[in-house]
């Protein structure tokens, strides 16, 4: 599968990064987001919603005591899940998993997801780089629209 | 809905909406006929956090048999309670189902007035216990909830009248001293584990920001927080440093926004602090010099009212009953469900 490695200097990067794949994202589509603690993930996913619900102020808190957080965006609904709480794959069905689906789902700490990753997901995989401001996020998957990003 | 004249008798309180499956018998002065904790601590300790679905489960194991002890331990038959409260948001939907089920059945079975009690209702009228050793909170006082779920600033005018003041940007504070515990190689439950190493650390060794300290507003962030500690582990800081400078930041921050809080509504009595990160001696102290220094009594509920449990929602349950509200045995719990939502008497 074609990837695509990007150095993010700052946040400003990652911002811009998740405002891009917001445009181009659309329901049905799944945004997996990995990375240890302290990554960005939560960042990303946050200016992915902010860009895709045009609304710069959108609150965004962190839905990893909820485990889901939705919202309704112009072109439809959008859920962003952290797994970091799920032991597996079998309690996604509580969390309404395939309903979610319908939609764009963003979801951090994907590893939970198992066999139950979308194939066509885009994965965007961040890793702190050598200044403390700086990522490193290697994207692959949307092999239509990653030349885009 | 607003009931007829309430018979004040017993009132059964039902906890269930995270990971304490809890169960209390409170007189309607608030006095605790009996009460029962049981932390699902270890269940979740395999996974690193509460799964909501065992939640679920767990709390369907226990919760039957923790009532008919609590209602035995408190002398009161079921048909002589006069009044049933559990816990219906917000929280994990499972636990919510099982526990505002459990008592909905209850009070159809005997003909018993029931309350749909929100959990940050529960907490914010927990300090105006008749008993509380400092005395009970008198309105308008402020309230700083601080918990693994939740991070709000409140300004409690009385039963029903809330505003909130500031709330989380992105992480609750008790997520940000689980993650960053976490970060540590430190077990759950992240919080007391953290609090133990710090004790032996310098918490002037890692720089660390003060999230949003100087900002306009109560509202809280805690994400960088987070990654900010990421980063001090990878550079090698001893751990015990980095968690007491962790907690030495995350004190500042509360005590930034609850500083504010406290100019916000000057009309305020008191600062409550509730909220299971409340049980840290840390943040305490922070908040106590804040409150001391704002004219306001300081007022932090003993730890075990502190954290989840089932007195402070029976006691929600007979403000509302006193003041002659109860709610319908169709209510439908509610994952979310703001404090400005509800309603007052």
């Amino acid at each position: 599968m074609e990837s695509r490695t990007l150095h993010l200097p700052d946040l400003a990067a990652t911002e811009a990064l998740a405002a891009r794949v917001a445009a181009l994202a659309r329901p049905g589509d799944a945004i997996l987001l990995s990375g240890p603690l302290g990554a960005g993930k939560s960042a990303f996913a946050r200016a992915f919603l902010r860009a895709a619900a045009n609304d710069p102020a959108l609150e965004v808190p962190s839905p990893t005591f909820t485990l889901v957080q939705s919202y309704d965006l112009p072109r439809g609904p959008a859920h962003h899940f952290d797994l970091w709480r799920l032991s597996g794959p079998a309690d996604l069905a509580e969390l309404g998993w395939e309903e979610a689906r319908a939609g764009i789902v963003l979801v951090e700490w994907p590893e939970r997801l198992a066999a139950l990753a979308p194939p066509d997901a885009l994965r965007v995989a961040l890793s702190p780089a050598a200044e403390e401001t700086a990522r490193e996020a290697v994207l692959s998957g949307w092999p239509d629209r990653i030349g885009r990003l | 809905m607003a009931g007829q004249g309430w018979a004040p008798g017993p009132v059964l309180g039902i906890e269930t909406s995270c990971d304490e499956t809890a169960a209390a018998v409170l007189a309607p002065d608030g006095a605790v006929l009996a009460e029962a904790v049981l932390s699902q601590e270890r269940e979740h300790a395999r996974f690193g956090g509460v799964v909501p679905e065992i939640a679920a489960r767990a709390h369907l194991a226990h919760l039957p048999g923790m009532v008919a002890r609590v209602l035995d331990r408190a002398g009161v038959a079921p048909r002589g309670l006069a009044g049933i409260a559990a816990t219906s948001g917000p929280g994990l939907i499972g636990g919510l189902i099982v526990g505002s089920g459990f008592g909905k059945g209850l009070a159809l079975a005997h003909g018993i007035p029931f309350v749909a009690v929100n959990h940050l209702e529960a907490h914010a009228l927990s300090a105006t216990l008749p008993w509380l050793a400092e005395g009970p909170a008198e309105p308008p006082y402020l309230l700083l909830l601080v918990s693994g779920g939740h991070s709000q600033c409140v300004a409690v005018a009385g039963l029903g009248r809330y505003r909130l003041l500031g709330t989380t940007l992105d992480d609750a504070v008790g997520e940000a001293f689980d993650k960053a515990a976490k970060l540590l190689g430190l077990p759950w439950p992240g919080g007391p584990a953290l609090e133990r190493l710090a004790e032996g650390g310098d918490p002037a060794a890692v720089p660390l920001p003060r999230p949003m300290a100087g900002r306009e507003g109560c509202d809280f962030s805690f994400s960088g927080l987070k990654t900010a500690v990421a980063q001090a582990v990878a550079k090698g800081f001893a751990a015990a440093d980095i968690a007491a400078s962790f907690q030495a930041a995350a004190a500042a921050a509360l005590a930034d926004r609850a500083g504010r809080a406290a100019a916000m509504v000057p009309e305020a009595t008191a600062l409550v602090v509730a909220g299971g990160v409340a049980a840290n001696r840390r943040v305490r102290a922070a908040l106590e010099q804040v409150a001391a220094a704002a004219g306001l009594r300081f007022l932090a509920p003993p730890p075990r009212l502190c954290t989840d449990n089932a007195v402070m929602v029976a006691w929600a349950g007979i403000r509302r009953l006193s003041a002659g509200l109860s709610d319908p045995l169709d209510h439908a719990p509610r994952p979310r469900w703001p404090l400005a939502e509800l309603g007052a008497p």
